[in-house]
């Protein structure tokens, strides 16, 4: 069994910074992996070093077995790509960015219409496909640079941060189109710094922080590894919330969090939950709400790194820019 | 960490000479496809040589040639070499703006040539410039300008401008490449070019410069190609200004050439 993306040690520089320090991964023939980490963890820098866009310092990579590197022309006939904009040439319409990659691709004038006609019918575009893509809403774009990166049937997806910017209908929409991706047998690799998408999408998940992978493994594989369970209470009265507080405190090992009007903390054993009922009793405390669940990844995450992942507030804005 | 079990599939290892050509000629289509949405695009950066023309020739031009046809006889050719001029950082424009929207990226993920994006603008670039100047001569023509030399008169002045333009090309490369966003080359290209056209003989005759402009005039480049446009067009002294025309190319291209290659590379 060999692997479809394969990563060893890769390291990159920018004077001082270290965007890569010394980054393995591995993702097997028709898998997704779902590289999860915040703004600035190497994501990107990654990425372009698996798309022979960038060279590493140190370490190597290889894509169906071609070395980044050394072969590769042979890696770029294999792989797409779908950075964080959508690269899309403004001027030209819908159609005609597809036909340039088609012809690039060396498929005649025919097959590159026929192509472009079929891409853009799946990708829901083909009303919009004579259209300037300079008058294309902010998710018609990435669906149209996600189209693009699949003229040239590539074995190997890679989706830089493909949703980020994007409103949560077309974010959907475009899970849809990678699930469509995935049932065709296409290895994807996909980065993002959303929990939710990475939950959704990834078979498998590493997670960056600062040029590192601080943990790999199944999304449920995270999620038993690092906090266990998560509780929650809620007092009726807002001002018992300090007090509910001290009870957890006691109770669980682990540092409660109170914000939003109630108390969280990760619990390992399941068997506090009947003794802070009981102690909630004994104070007079009413809880409206009082649960264990299973972490989120976005626990696992405060977990692993000490800090959340943040959600870009910002990214709402540049849809349109 | 893995062991390869599987052949690997054949694939080609580098490009056809063949591919290269029809690549470059598709990225060349690409940039000239516009012209179909949008002919009057091309105009864009020729705007302000358009508003010269007709300010210059119907506001200046009688109390600068004491009649207004006088002086677009004279003022075309230098038009003409002002819009070629800001034309060539049109290639820097379209570099540059591939390279934020990350067009460039893209075409760096393909299977292509790694000159085919290059070398597809600057052919694109070539045409819009004929283009442009077909539109400015065209205009000016209606206008009362008329040429004197004749047809090949006409082809000398163009083939001319084309050579300086491709020389300077390096340089649009270079700027296209290093500047942080296209609003920037623009700027580069007003703040430059400019007083560059303002101080030459290109619009008006130096002849009433205060001595310090005069001599630098003089030695200004583009003194002298305005000075060959014009004696293709409407004749007089061109041998001697087309020659030091082509020296100035040569030398562009000898300077920005190295330099734009190698940040080319790096980025390639």
């Amino acid at each position: 069994m060999r692997y479809a993306i394969e990563a060893e040690g890769l390291v990159k520089r920018y004077g001082e910074t270290k965007a890569l320090d010394g980054v393995d991964l591995v993702v097997p023939p028709g898998r997704l992996l779902g590289v999860l980490g915040p703004n600035g963890a190497g994501k990107t820098t990654a990425v372009r070093i698996l798309a022979t866009l960038l060279v590493p310092d140190s370490g190597r990579a290889s894509v169906l077995g071609f070395d980044v590197g050394r072969q590769s022309h042979q890696v770029r006939s294999l792989i797409g790509l779908t950075g964080q904009y959508a690269a899309v040439d403004e001027m030209l319409t819908g159609v005609e960015n597809l036909v340039m990659i088609g012809r690039l691709l060396g498929l005649s004038r025919r097959e590159s219409r026929e192509q472009a006609m079929s891409l853009l019918e799946r990708f829901d575009l083909a009303a919009a496909g004579g259209r300037a893509a300079k008058t294309f809403s902010g998710g018609m774009r990435r669906r149209l640079d996600l189209a693009a990166s699949l003229v040239g049937r590539p074995q190997v997806l890679f989706l830089d941060e493909p949703t980020t910017g994007l409103d949560p209908r077309s974010r959907t929409e475009l899970w849809g189109v990678v699930r469509g991706l995935m049932a065709d047998g296409v290895t994807v690799l996909l980065t993002t710094q959303y929990l939710e998408e990475a939950d959704q999408l990834a078979d498998d998940i590493v997670v960056f922080d600062h040029g590192k992978v601080i943990a790999s493994g199944t999304s449920d594989e995270l999620k038993a590894t690092t906090g266990g369970q998560v509780l929650e209470v809620r007092p009726l009265e807002a001002h018992q919330l300090e007090l509910v507080g001290k009870v957890v405190a006691e109770l669980v090992a682990d540092r409660p969090e109170t914000s939003g009007g109630k108390v969280t903390v990760a619990v390992h054993d399941p068997t506090v939950m009947p003794a802070i009922v009981r102690r909630l009793d004994d104070l007079g405390i009413v809880a409206s709400e009082l649960a264990l669940r299973k972490s989120s990844l976005d626990e696992v995450f405060l977990a692993l790194t000490g800090h959340r992942a943040e959600e870009p507030a910002k990214a709402e804005e540049e849809i349109f820019s | 960490m893995t062991a390869i079990t599987t052949p690997l599939p054949a694939l080609p290892r580098r490009v056809s000479p063949g591919a290269t050509v029809r690549q470059t000629l598709t990225l060349a289509w690409r940039s000239l496809v516009q012209i179909k949405h949008n002919p009057w695009e091309l105009l864009d950066l020729s705007i302000q040589p358009i508003m010269f023309l007709l300010l210059f020739t119907y506001v200046f031009g009688g109390a600068i040639s004491g009649s207004t046809g006088d002086y677009l006889q004279f003022a075309l050719p230098g038009l003409l070499v002002q819009n070629a001029l800001f034309y060539t950082l049109s290639t820097a424009i379209g570099l540059n703006t591939d390279i934020t929207k990350g067009v460039f990226d893209r075409l760096r993920s393909l299977p292509i040539a790694r000159t085919a994006p290059l070398a597809g603008r600057i052919i694109a670039d070539t045409f819009k410039q004929v283009w442009a100047f077909a539109l400015l001569v065209g205009f000016g023509m209606v206008l009362g300008f008329r040429i004197s030399t004749g047809v090949a008169g006409l082809l000398g002045a163009l083939a001319l401008l084309v050579i300086v333009a491709l020389a300077m090309s390096w340089m649009s490369v270079l700027i296209g490449l290093k500047a942080s966003s296209p609003e920037k080359v623009q700027m580069i290209a007003f703040s430059v070019m400019m007083p560059l056209t303002f101080t030459s003989s290109a619009l008006v005759s130096p002849d009433t410069f205060p001595g310090w402009l005069r001599a630098w005039s003089d030695v200004n480049p583009v003194t002298h190609l305005s000075d060959a446009i014009r004696g293709l067009l409407i004749g007089g002294e061109v041998a001697g200004s087309a020659m030091i025309s082509l020296l100035w190319s040569a030398g562009f291209v000898v300077v920005f050439a190295p330099l734009a290659i190698r940040v080319f590379r790096s980025r390639v």
